[in-house]
């Protein structure tokens, strides 16, 4: 084992999560959003099954309010690496009227992706979605199970989780159940800008730090665009920033960095004091208990 | 790379034994607040809930408590996993709740660790939930056992009080292998949790961080050298470049794999000769445990998921009549002719309870006759498999000495197995 004990360790242990998951279940799914996690799943199922395809489609919840850049990096690299993609869209969800926009300056696509992901599941007959979760993120995260087990409700109780032992991952479900299987459970942060930069992993570019037109908002730094209503005295000005987490436009917030390398980052990330969820995560402050409150309903 | 991780870090998994009355939540807090690993936003959460129920103090416990239940009632229901790291070690710390559900909490966490921790409210001493935890610690084989001598400062940081438990304690571990090492603390001050105590003059040995940075992690792969790989996934490109190419694609659970390795597929039997070990960038010289890998054979011999390709010498026992330890999990008990879904290593069988040979009354460790095992029970049972399982007494080996029973009408884990010994086929 190489200096990277601990992340060989890690890859070995993802790496065999994910070929479970291909094993056990009938009809798994990858989640991609093109978020550096998801580009991290994606290095572990090509170290899991080449030189085959992978034994699953990679599946993408387009808010529609997705930061150009970084859907413009996912068909690159979905090309790149000749993989099939589904975009399942949370506008078409609104269209159909499967769920209600909400209006107002803080108005979020956040939420209603719940509904598209569940309805994408059924619609495919997804048996078990692959994420790209971590436990070091959120409080409930770190009580959930590596194969997180979905009634037929898409919801998650966590009073009634199978107990995990060993290695051994129970993945056995009835029609309609599905499992969330986290390969990166165990993994912090930093573990994976270290991964990152270790096997050169391309990654949006929002990552890195740039110029960009931004505003001020309860302490956050938000994009300026045209899915976010600026209240009074939010004026927008530029700065140079990047992004922690790449989620939805409306609730993902930028920190000022001059960081514009991998290695630049590494560094930043390792100094840094406040989690990442805490300072860019505008959904998991709502309140003390969101984000459990969301993935009981069936979020990511 | 940066000069951050120039250093060699290794990755360690701890188990944390204990109540709420011993102080484990704070001790696990504390640890994470004085090795700077608790950010500003989540001290600020604690900071604020801690003011809200009137705690008169910042409230380290709460770093840990995830869910809005066990904030709301002060419990901690379920194991939590939580990594953490220093410049010397990655950590993951599997935190198991001790009161309800307390043996199936603790085995599951238990079941991954490198280290266990242990604490031990230094005014009670030696307790009978001392020597339940220890007993879970020998039975699941951790290599490695810290024990936390907590709340010092309730009892004058008394080295007497202190020796007194470390002689106990020597006394109800001495029937298990397994190395020692103990810690007189205070969690709620932090007395030689990350920061050397002040208070303790005539302790002159490593913190509690100290210890788990440096204690050797004697990965339980196994006491033979001898390789095991159980197949996942059989690699089969079926396409113009790869036409004939198949791959058994696993996780080594032990020992190493050189391509010219003799090697045999079990439970089949069939011999036949390491080709080559490959990664996504081709071939390499050899890989061992636990790196997850292809194998290539040189035969063309039926290979498929649930076979284990392991080393002539040495080999596992191919088997269908087991006898071993088991720990239950759920409601429903175990019982003599109860028919149970088996998963060992990546093979999945039908299993029939034979007998329990006794239940561990957990308090005394004395055995007792049973007609069931119910949940919480720890007892030893034989049984039969409709198929045969290649396996290792779990003392020799961790992952093929263990297995889980499975209710095969609802799905769910209803148990926990490790293999004491096992009768050839044949």
């Amino acid at each position: 084992m190489s200096i990277h004990e601990h992340l060989d360790r890690l890859e070995a242990e993802a790496i065999y999560i994910t070929r479970e998951v291909a094993a056990q279940f009938g009809r798994p799914v990858l989640l991609f959003s093109g978020g550096k996690d998801s580009a991290v799943l994606l290095k572990i199922a090509e170290k899991a099954f080449r030189p085959a395809k992978f034994p699953f489609p990679l599946m993408h919840v387009d808010t529609g309010h997705n930061f150009p850049e970084v859907v413009a990096y996912r068909d690159r690299y979905v090309a790149d690496i000749e993989e099939r993609l589904i975009v399942a869209s949370v506008q078409e969800s609104i269209d159909a009227g499967r769920v209600v926009e909400q209006t107002g300056p803080r108005s979020s696509r956040n939420q209603l992706q719940t509904t598209t992901l569940l309805d994408a599941i059924a619609e495919h007959g997804f048996d078990a979605a692959i994420g790209g979760a971590r436990r070091d993120e959120e409080r409930a995260r770190a009580k959930e199970r590596v194969f997180s087990f979905r009634d037929d409700f898409g919801q998650w109780d966590p009073r009634a989780q199978r107990p995990e032992l060993w290695s051994l991952y129970n993945g056995r479900v009835r029609k309609g159940e599905h499992v969330r299987a986290f390969p990166l459970s165990n993994w912090t942060e930093l573990d994976v800008w270290e991964y990152i930069s270790r096997e050169n992993i391309p990654l949006p570019s929002i990552y890195f730090a740039h110029e960009r037109e931004v505003f001020r908002r309860d302490g956050m730094l938000y994009a300026a665009s045209d899915v976010i209503e600026r209240l009074p005295g939010e004026e927008p000005f530029v700065e140079s920033v990047r992004f922690r987490t790449v989620g939805d436009m409306s609730c993902t917030g930028a920190v000022a960095s001059t960081a514009t390398t991998l290695e630049d980052v590494v560094a930043e990330i390792a100094a840094t004091r406040i989690t990442e969820r805490g300072e860019t995560r505008a959904d998991d402050r709502a309140s003390e208990a969101a984000m459990e409150d969301r993935k009981r309903v069936g979020y990511f | 790379m940066s000069s951050l991780t120039e250093q060699h870090v290794d990755l360690a998994r701890f188990v944390t034994c204990g109540s709420v009355d011993d102080g484990k939540s704070t001790l696990i807090g504390r640890l994470l607040y004085d090795s700077k690993q608790v950010m500003a936003d989540q001290l600020e959460h604690v900071e604020d809930v801690s003011e809200r129920r009137g705690d008169g103090y910042v409230n380290l416990a709460l770093l840990t408590d995830g869910l809005r239940a066990e904030r709301e009632q002060g419990i901690t229901i379920d194991v939590a996993y939580r990594p953490f790291a220093t410049p010397r070690r990655r950590f993951i710390i599997a935190d198991c709740p001790g009161h309800v559900q307390y043996t199936r909490n603790m085995v599951t966490g238990a079941s991954t660790a490198d280290i266990a921790v242990i604490l031990i409210d230094a005014r009670n001493g030696v307790v009978e939930q001392t020597r339940r935890h220890s007993f879970i610690c020998g039975l699941l084989r951790i290599p490695r056992l810290v024990v936390a001598v907590n709340k010092m400062d309730l009892v004058e940081f008394s080295k007497e009080r202190f020796d007194a438990i470390c002689a106990d304690f020597a006394q109800i571990v001495q029937e298990f292998d397994v190395e020692v090492d103990l810690v007189p603390i205070s969690a709620l001050d932090g007395d030689n949790v990350v920061d050397p105590s002040t208070r303790m003059d005539w302790y002159s040995g490593p913190t509690l961080l100290g210890l788990l940075e440096t204690v050797p992690l004697d990965r339980a792969h196994g006491e033979h050298d001898s390789g095991r790989l159980a197949v996942q996934w059989v690699i089969r490109p079926q396409s113009d470049e790869y036409h004939d190419y198949r791959g058994y694609a696993g996780q080594i659970a032990s020992g190493t794999f050189t391509s010219g390795d003799q090697v045999v597929v079990l439970p089949a039997g069939h011999v036949s000769t390491v080709a080559s070990v490959e990664t996504m960038d081709g071939p390499i010289a050899s890989a061992q445990a636990p790196s997850s890998i292809t194998l290539r054979l040189a035969d063309n011999i039926d290979v498929s998921r649930g076979d284990l390709i392991a080393h002539v010498t040495d080999a596992p026992t191919v088997t269908r009549e087991i006898e071993a330890d088991v720990c239950w999990m759920h409601e429903r008990p175990l019982a003599v002719r109860g028919r149970y879904v088996l998963r060992h290593t990546t093979r999945e069988v039908v299993a029939i309870v034979d007998s329990i040979e006794h239940r561990v009354d957990i308090h005394t460790r004395g055995q007792e006759p049973a007609e069931s095992l119910a949940l919480n029970d720890i007892g030893r049972i034989t049984l039969r498999t409709s198929q045969p399982l290649a396996v290792d007494p779990y003392a020799a080996d961790r992952e093929t000495g263990s297995f889980i029973l499975i209710d095969e009408a609802t799905n769910e884990t209803l148990g926990g197995g490790m293999v004491v010994r096992a009768t050839p086929v044949g």
